[in-house]
């Protein structure tokens, strides 16, 4: 069952790794290593840890490969596993790691970036250091704000919000500035108008506006006073929670929200591990549930009704233009594979324009014809026939091509021996055909099956879902199948990304997936496969 | 006798009357929506709604468009596509290629499970995974700019990296019909691994080679989803993505212009199936379903 019974490719392996040929891969080797070791440096100092490792187990991988002898084989799939570690697996566990995370809208950011984002909100203190001041106003609406603490020095500052520098020196003939009153504040500055009490106290603007230093910034609080600005919020790192300065509430951190007592939240929240919540809210709250069972319940219907159809199709033009006494076969094959030449997309988006209720053909047809007018885009039941339309066309020629294979190989003797017994054509069909049919392309049904219950494109480009549910607290339509679901909960804007709870949907999805992709493995014994001539 | 031998002769007339009328019908389900836009294509009009199923003056006005429409950089995206699909198929023939090697001819510790493992991850849909691909393909552009987010490198090594599972065991599947006689005695002779691979496995593999890379392009060809998610700049995109976008905007007022540039787009791989139908049929059936 493994290496020991076949000695003979070991020991010619280990030959090529001798000789002159081991100096040279060693360097080139390390050469590469060194590379890939300084990308995932920069990995970590960006800190993408995941993907560094990622790439410290790929570095791994390949010197072991080619440079321990015993490991040969490895030489062979190194490039190609890293690849696949990198694009397959590594999405898988991110995914998976996502899934019990509140990743999504307010929930975006590290720890340490909403700390300090929540730090940064400040508060104008209604006692304290105050300033008195004065106002200029440029004729573009720009501000300096003068300003004397109690002891009397004096400063003159500028918008935070513009650039350039904080504080400008009060220096009688620099940067315009005039003669100074017996306060010190000058009386004029140029490109400035100085603003007195009144028009001071009618400017809207102007208790709106922050000056000086970011660090600590400086507001008008009254007509009299200007006074700088304080922190909102005062974090302790020891017990991990905020403290409003003004009202004394606490905010204790719930799973990457900073909560107080009664509910009420800070923004924003933190990227945090949530434990079992995504797959919790899953199965209680009735607004995502609610458009989850339509779904879900459409996903099968859709997925066994689109393999129903392609299947009964397709096989039912290789029994009727199967005989080989048929002429005219070959160009009859020719044109009912068309859909199968075109990409998918290409052709789902020209059934989309000939299904417009308004201006497509088939309305107007039907117009023509009965006149009726279906309302294929706004009306469920109307959406998912169309699709399920859409779908066969794309999906009977595939069953055409296989059915047709199959049935040249059920052998013919069978049929003589029914015929000898009396049976009718369809006792043969139902006895014969059909069963060895099954048994024969069985794997391949359930692997159509898995492609239809996952077949974004199609539901993505005709419908994109639609037409909504009125009553979902989601984005959800009455055609959206799991997979679209979900891709509309991570990426919809409007309502918000919710990459944490799509990611634990995925999941569940990949659960059942897995499961059916098990079952087919089982029936084309691909497992068995895997064991052969060992 | 005769009555009866002219009723056997009329009940075939009518069973091939009968098979005919339905073939027509059929033909006319399958190619309505190709010759519908083949005439929206060549229609003047350029509208959904007074389109006809037989244009009055009909002139390639639309295709012309093509070329000119700054918006819609149409043969950009075309040449993208093409290039993009063709070094993924080729990147992943290389890896696969290889890789399937070693599974078919070494017997290891582990390859059994590895084996599984490649085959019930690759059930994971790609598109599920794709916030991790945006995140991977922008964390990595970080540090090498050319292999990120937005460009043709990225999207070649996430569409190769991908696909690797189902190749592997298809290329397998096919070497493991070799009998390993021929390599045994090769390897009597003194040649190496290497040499049994290149001199006289791969020219046997060129059918899997074919279907594996016909599949390979088609497939790639035919993504939008993943190539929107991370080429974000409009002259980067894919054939693909741009007419996914056009629809999605005011697409009856332009249906024509839409109808050239879907009719050039299908044509390439139109072209690979008329070829090589042969080809095709055998991989289908082989277990993997068009995407």
């Amino acid at each position: 069952m493994d290496a020991n019974t076949t000695p003979t490719t070991g020991e010619y392996a280990k030959k090529t790794i001798k000789g002159a040929g081991n100096l040279l891969t060693f360097l080139i080797i390390l050469i590469v290593d060194i590379a890939l070791g300084f990308f995932a440096f920069k990995l970590f100092s960006f800190g993408y840890t995941p993907l560094g490792i990622c790439f410290v187990i790929i570095i791994l991988m390949i010197s072991v490969a080619f440079l321990v002898p015993k490991a040969y084989m490895f030489k062979w799939m190194a490039v190609g596993l890293s690849a696949w570690l990198l694009f397959s697996i590594f999405p898988i566990i991110y995914t998976i790691y996502n899934a019990f995370t509140n990743y999504g809208d307010g929930h975006l950011i590290s720890q340490a970036q909403a700390i300090d984002q929540i730090q940064a909100q400040t508060y104008l203190p209604e006692t304290g250091k105050a300033y008195e001041w004065v106002a200029y106003r440029s004729d573009t609406n720009e501000y300096l704000l003068w300003l004397r603490d109690s002891e009397g020095g004096t400063k003159l500052v500028t918008q935070v919000d513009v650039e350039g520098d904080a504080e400008i020196p009060i220096v009688t003939g620099e940067n315009g500035i005039g003669e100074l009153d017996e306060e010190g504040a000058p009386v004029t500055i140029e490109g400035y108008t100085r603003l007195n009490r009144i028009l001071a106290s009618t400017d809207k603007n102007l208790t709106n506006i922050k000056f000086g230093d970011p660090e600590n910034t400086i507001q008008v609080r009254s007509p009299s006073e200007a006074a700088e600005l304080l922190p909102l919020y005062a974090y302790d790192p020891e017990t991990n929670t905020f403290t409003n300065e003004l009202d004394g509430t606490v905010y204790f951190d719930e799973k990457g929200t900073y909560t107080a007592r009664n509910g009420q939240r800070l923004i924003p929240g933190y990227t945090a591990v949530v434990g079992m919540d995504n797959f919790v809210q899953f199965i209680n709250s009735p607004g995502l549930r609610g458009p989850l069972v339509t779904i879900v319940v459409w996903n099968f219907i859709f997925a066994a009704g689109s393999l129903f159809l392609t299947f009964s199709v397709g096989l039912l033009i290789s029994i009727i233009y199967g005989d080989p006494k048929f002429k005219g076969k070959k160009i009859l094959r020719s044109l009912l594979l068309i859909p199968y030449t075109i990409p998918s997309l290409i052709t789902i988006l020209i059934w989309r324009g000939m299904f417009n209720p308004d201006l497509g053909i088939i309305n107007r047809m039907l117009e023509t014809a009965f006149n009726i007018s279906p309302r294929w885009f706004t009306q469920p039941w109307l959406a998912r026939m169309a699709l399920l339309v859409v779908n066969t066309w794309l999906g009977y020629p595939y069953w055409m091509l296989v059915t047709s294979g199959a049935l040249q190989s059920i052998p013919s003797d069978i049929y003589e021996a029914a015929e000898i017994d009396g049976a009718s054509g369809f006792q043969k069909f139902w006895g014969i055909t059909l069963p060895l049919l099954l048994v024969s392309v069985g794997p391949l049904m359930i692997s159509s099956f898995i492609f239809n219950f996952n077949n974004f494109n199609l539901i993505y480009a005709f419908i994109n879902g639609g037409p909504p549910i009125p009553t979902a607290t989601t984005q959800a339509g009455y055609t959206d199948i799991i997979i679209s679901y979900v891709y509309n909960l991570a990426f919809a804007s409007g309502r918000g990304v919710q990459y944490g709870y799509a990611s634990a949907i995925s999941l569940v999805l990949f659960l059942l997936i897995a499961v059916m992709s098990l079952l087919q493995f089982r029936f084309t014994n691909m497992w068995e496969e895997v064991g052969e001539n060992a | 006798m005769p009555k009866h031998q002219s009723s056997i002769k009329r009940s075939r007339t009518v069973g091939l009357v009968w098979r005919w009328v339905l073939a027509a019908f059929l033909i006319l389900f399958s190619i309505f929506p190709v010759l519908w836009i083949i005439s929206a294509a060549i229609n003047p009009v350029n509208d959904l709604a007074s389109q006809q199923l037989i244009p009055a003056n009909a002139n390639l006005d639309n295709f012309r468009q093509l070329v000119s429409n700054p918006i819609f950089p149409f043969f950009t995206w075309l040449k993208n596509s093409l290039i993009i699909s063709t070094l993924s198929t080729l990147l992943t023939l290389s890896l696969t290629t290889l890789a399937a090697f070693a599974f078919s001819r070494f017997r290891f510790k582990g390859r059994q499970s590895l084996l599984k493992a490649i085959l019930l991850v690759q059930s994971f849909p790609n598109l599920l995974a794709i916030v991790a691909l945006f995140t991977i393909s922008k964390q990595i552009g970080d540090v090498i700019p050319w292999l990120g987010l937005n460009t043709h490198a990225g999207l070649i090594l996430v569409y190769s990296g991908g696909a690797m599972g189902m190749n592997i065991w298809l290329m397998k599947g096919y070497m493991d019909t070799i009998p390993r006689d021929i390599d045994e005695s090769a390897h009597v002779d003194g040649a190496t691994d290497w040499q049994v691979f290149s001199k006289l496995i791969l020219p046997l593999l060129r059918p899997i080679l074919v279907v594996i890379s016909i599949l390979s392009f088609i497939g790639t060809y035919g993504e939008f989803i993943i190539a929107r998610t991370l080429l974000t700049q409009r002259e980067m995109q894919t054939v693909m993505v741009g007419l996914q976008i056009f629809t999605a905007g005011q697409y009856t007022k332009n249906w024509g212009v839409f109808a050239a540039g879907a009719l050039i787009a299908a044509l390439p791989i139109m072209i690979i199936y008329l070829i090589l139908q042969d080809q095709i049929v055998g991989g289908l059936t082989q277990g993997s379903v068009k995407g």
